[in-house]
Formats: structure tokens, sequence, C-alpha cells
């Protein structure tokens, strides 16, 4: 097994990547386990950034385990012709533990790739969560005896996208729900949600600073310090000016609007005169 | 059939939390920030009136090397997922936009294919640059069975369209899209927040220049477009109306001829055929004039709505600032 050349320092996953596992679990055939899979995405000198990943078909018994290398290989290649910057970076597996087997597999692709990271995504939660861990393998031992293999963590974070954000957000949002499910909602109903959300941080921040000045809870000075930002980020403008402003803004879109509907009436008008019969003929 | 009936197949359209995400970071990283045009492949089911997106993967782009054999790509992408049991079956296809402009031929045509082979399919539209401002824009679009039939005929002439009273309203109709998420994912969505606590996005912002300058650009080369399409129109009817006078009166000065002829005692000249004098002038198609208008009531629907949400976005201000007495 070749030596590591850069250790991982840390790994970065996108929420893709954790929805694509739960989902290839979901569908895992009756007798497996756990599920595995390739992870692909970019390893810039340790840091490891996973950006997308599939599920490869194994094997797993007692005593041996097998894994679709043809497959993994096969669907490398495919995945490369869309996205070339992606690489193979590690593996994942569903599951806690750190199986014998699990040595076996990092072996393999330890060959395609340089120093894979093995990431495990526990979908039993067992803790009453998803634990997200990620692990490099060492070897240790003493040279020249038999060497071993251990696991080391490797710390993991979830990074977004900027759309990816807002799209977890959306989803986030049915979690709460009964049978989980949203409806994709137009832009006036959005602006409506964020203000309620806004009312909710404003209702929580005025209790905090009651509970202060009726003395239950000491104050805290860094607290009271990121209030008077919030403050004063209100902008401090005449009245008059404000008014202005505002009604500046109102007029330009207002006006747009007009124009839109005009536009709007104008195609109509047009649809009705082709519809009309031609004399002429 | 049912797509005889005027009830689509599709009523709703259910997409998995995992499509959406796939389509934004496939978007994302392939069409850089949403300047070029991504393309995928939706697999799923269709259960009752439902259909159900279940897992997609992208195309990749068209700019590769000629040996490039698309089928093969999707052939085998489809005979590996479903090795791990995903659902193959094709369901229909995304697409990213830029700023809602997607009315084109190539989509019809593109849809026009996937239904006709699978009547269930939809077009899914992406609007990246829309999302990164705040709110998902995702829209499921299907061709009416009043645009299919016109389509299969190839026809589209004015008569043609006026007999089928086609209005530009009718040619896509959109599907409402709900998104579904099973336990395991919520259980790991519940992870992911407390991992990574969604900052509050810049949606509440009010600069809204930029996005109406844009929107209202798109809405005038639109315009434009339809503008010179209808000159054409009345070019042609111009050009129809001459040629038949012509006609009427070449018709005339030949009646004329033959009655002092046979006054006369001559034998009256051959009725010529007049296809051969006056050639005929084709008929424009109004596909384009059609096309062009359902873009632009889609802008002005955007435009809309985007100015409601400025609207409401100023009241707030507003309330946060004193009032001047």
């Amino acid at each position: 097994m070749a030596a590591s050349d850069v250790s991982l320092r840390e790994c970065h996953v996108h929420p893709v990547v954790l929805f694509s596992i739960c989902d290839s679990f979901e569908r895992r055939n009756e007798d497996a386990k756990r599920v595995i899979g390739t992870l692909l995405g970019t390893n810039v000198h340790g840091s490891v950034e996973v950006t997308n990943c599939f599920s490869v078909p194994h094997n797993e018994s007692e005593d041996e385990v097998a894994v679709d290398m043809e497959f993994a290989r096969n669907m490398y290649e495919l995945h490369r012709r869309v996205n070339p910057n992606e690489t193979i970076v590690g593996w994942y597996a569903t599951g806690i533990d750190i199986t014998e087997h699990s040595v076996l597999i990092h072996e393999y692709y330890n060959r395609e790739c340089n120093n894979p990271i093995h990431m495990t995504v526990d979908t039993s939660l067992r803790d009453g969560k998803a634990t997200i861990k990620g692990w490099q393998s060492q070897i240790m031992g003493v040279t020249s005896k038999t060497q071993g293999v251990l696991f080391t963590p490797v710390p993991v974070e979830i990074v977004f996208y900027e759309p990816e954000k807002v799209g977890v957000d959306m989803v986030v949002e049915g979690k709460s729900s009964g049978r989980r499910t949203i409806d994709v909602v137009n832009d006036l109903e959005n602006v409506g949600k964020s203000a309620a959300k806004l009312q909710e941080m404003l209702a929580i921040v005025i209790s905090y600073v009651d509970e202060v000045l009726a003395g239950k809870i000491p104050a805290d000075n860094t607290i009271g310090r990121y209030l008077l930002d919030l403050a004063s980020t209100v902008p401090q403008l005449e009245p008059r000016e404000f008014e202005e402003m505002l009604n500046n803004n109102m007029k330009d879109l207002l006006m747009v609007v007009y124009l839109s509907n005009l536009v709007g009436t104008q195609l109509q008008l047009n649809e009705k005169i082709n519809m009309l019969e031609l004399t002429i003929k | 059939m049912a797509a005889a009936s005027e009830v689509s197949p599709v009523a709703r359209v259910q997409i998995d939390g995992l499509v959406i995400l796939k389509i934004i970071k496939h978007c994302e990283e392939e069409g850089t920030g949403g300047t070029e045009l991504v393309q995928g492949v939706l697999l799923g089911l269709v259960v009752e009136n439902t259909l159900e997106i279940t897992n997609c993967f992208p195309f990749p782009r068209h700019t590769d090397d000629e040996d490039f054999d698309e089928v093969h790509y999707q052939m085998e992408m489809m005979r590996n997922l479903r090795h791990v049991n995903i659902d193959h079956l094709h369901v229909g296809w995304y697409q990213s936009t830029m700023h809602g402009s997607f009315l084109n031929k190539a989509l019809l045509d593109s849809q026009f294919n996937y239904q006709h082979s699978i009547e269930e399919s939809v077009v899914l539209i992406y609007d990246p640059i829309k999302t990164s401002r705040g709110t998902l824009c995702l829209r499921a679009y299907r061709l009416t069975p009043l645009m299919m039939q016109m389509y299969k005929d190839g026809d589209f002439t004015p008569d043609c369209i006026r007999k089928a009273n086609l209005s530009f309203q009718e040619m896509f109709e959109e599907i409402p899209i709900v998104v579904r998420n099973s336990h395991l994912i919520n259980a790991m969505l519940c992870e992911i927040e407390t991992k990574a606590p969604t900052q509050p996005s810049n949606f509440l912002s009010l600069a809204t220049g930029a996005v109406l300058e844009k929107q209202l650009r798109l809405l005038m080369e639109s315009v434009d477009e339809v503008n010179q399409d209808n000159n054409k129109y009345m070019n042609f009817m111009r050009n129809t109306i001459k040629q038949d006078m012509a006609k009427n009166q070449h018709k005339y000065k030949r009646q004329q001829e033959n009655t002092a002829r046979q006054s006369r005692g001559d034998p009256p000249l051959p009725e010529e055929d007049l296809t051969k004098i006056f050639k005929p002038i084709p008929t424009p198609t109004r596909l384009d004039g059609l096309l062009t208008s359902g873009q632009i009531k889609h802008h002005s629907n955007e435009v809309n709505q985007f100015a409601a949400q400025s609207f409401g976005k100023l009241f707030m201000a507003e309330a946060l600032q004193p009032k001047t007495e």
C-alpha cells in the first residue's frame, strides 16, 4: 500500500452527496446491510472537497467482500464526460463501524487515487442523529514487521454553493410539515415568509433584552455590542428624504408594471386580430 | 388514448429533494453560474396522475468532441443506474435558462419529441440567477394536446391556427410542483442544519434596479421580434392583395379581349394558367410569432411578480422609519 504524500487535513462535503448516500441506502438490495460507493471531487493539498458521488454494487458476507470494480470504473468514465474536473477522492459507506472489509475496500481505492478519504454516514441513526465522519488511513506498526492500518479521523464540514443554500433552505422547510411536502411558492409569499422570520428573530431579541432589564439574566457585553450594531444599521434619514426615496422607487416599479401590462394587452389585441377572417381572400 | 381528452395525464409533479440539489449543482458547475445552457435527463415513475421524479443525471455539453455518442451515454447511464435500483424510467428532461428566456423553437422541438414517445414527460426549467437571489425558481411545463396536434401536422399557416383557435397562451401548460423528502433525508437535514446553520440570504435587499433593467431589456427585445414578425405578415398580406388585384385585372382584360375577338369572329384566346404568371407567395408560418408572444407574456408575468415582491419589501422598510408628521 503506497504511503500517502499529503495527509488529509479537512473534508468539505456538499449536501448533494449526503442526499445521494441516503437515497442509495434506501434503495439497497434486500440482503445488503450497508451501501458503499465512490466519492468524486477535488483534492487540493490535503483539503478535500467532495462534490459528487455514485453508489457501487457490492456483496458482503462474513468472510469475503466483492466489489463490482468494472461498474465503478464505467460510472466514473461517464461522470468524467460531464465534468472532467471531478476525480475520485475516496469512498463512502453507510453505518458506523469500520470493518476488516473496509480495509480491503480502502486498499482498492488506494490504487485508484492518492490517499483516499473514507466517509461513514450513520443511516441507522444510532445516536439519534445521522453522524457523518471522515477517515483516512495511516500505516502503523514497526517497519520490517507486519504492518497494520489505522483509520484516523478527518474533520468533515458541509459547504454550499450559493444556490445550493437556497435549495436546501427550501427543502428544510418541509421537515416539520407532516407528509414532508413543500409547494414551490411564488415571490410575494416568500416576502411574507421572510417577514415572519424577521419578526420571530426580533421577538427573541426583545425578550432577551426584557429579561436582562428585569435582572433575570446577567448582561453580556458582546451581545450588547451586537445589539448596538443592529440598532445602528437602520439608516438615519430625514423622514422627508426617506419618503422621497420611497416614492421614487415605487413610481419606478409602478411604471414598469404598467408597461408590462400594456405589452400584455397589446399581445391580446394582436391575437384577436390574427384570429379574424381574411375577407380579402 | 388519454391524450385525446382535455384532462392532461399529469396533474402534479413530485420531485425529490435530491433531484433539486443535483440540478442546482450541475448548473452551478457546468454553466458557470448560469451563463450557458445545461441540460439533463429526469428519471422516475408515474403514480396515478402524479409524476414522481426520483433521480436525474446531466448531459455533457454539445461542444465536446464529435465522436461522442449521446444515445450510448444515455444507455450506459441508465443501465448502470438500474444496477443500483434507481428508477430508470425516462420521464422528462431539465434545462437551465437565463433570466427566463426559454420559449424557443429548440425547446418546442425537444419537448415534442419527448412527449411523443413518453406521454407524461415534462420539461423542468430552472433559473439559476433568480435562485441565487433568494428563492428557488423551478417550473414544470408540458405541451398542451392542442399544440401537440398542431406540431404533428407541421403546419403553422395563419389559416390552420385560426381553425384550431390556438393562442399563445395555450401552447404550454404549467404543472404545479411539490417537493418531497423521505424520513431518512429529514433526519439528515436535521444534521445538516446543526452543522451548517443556514445564514440569512440577501433576499430582503432593496436593490431592484439591476434586475428591472435586465427584464425590461429582454421585454423590449421580444417586443421588437414580435414587431418584426408582424411586419413580415403585413407585407405578405399586402403582397397578396396586390397580387389578387393584378390577377383580377388580368382576367378582366382577358375577358374584354375575348369579347372583342368574338365580336370580330376570331377564336378566343386560351385560358392561361394564372399561377404561371403570378407566382403564389408562400404563406409565412406564425410559429415564431406565437413563441415570442408566449415569451413576452412570461416576461411580463415575471416583472409583475418581482414588482409585487419589491413593493412588499419597500413597505416593510417604510415601517422602520418614523413617519413624517
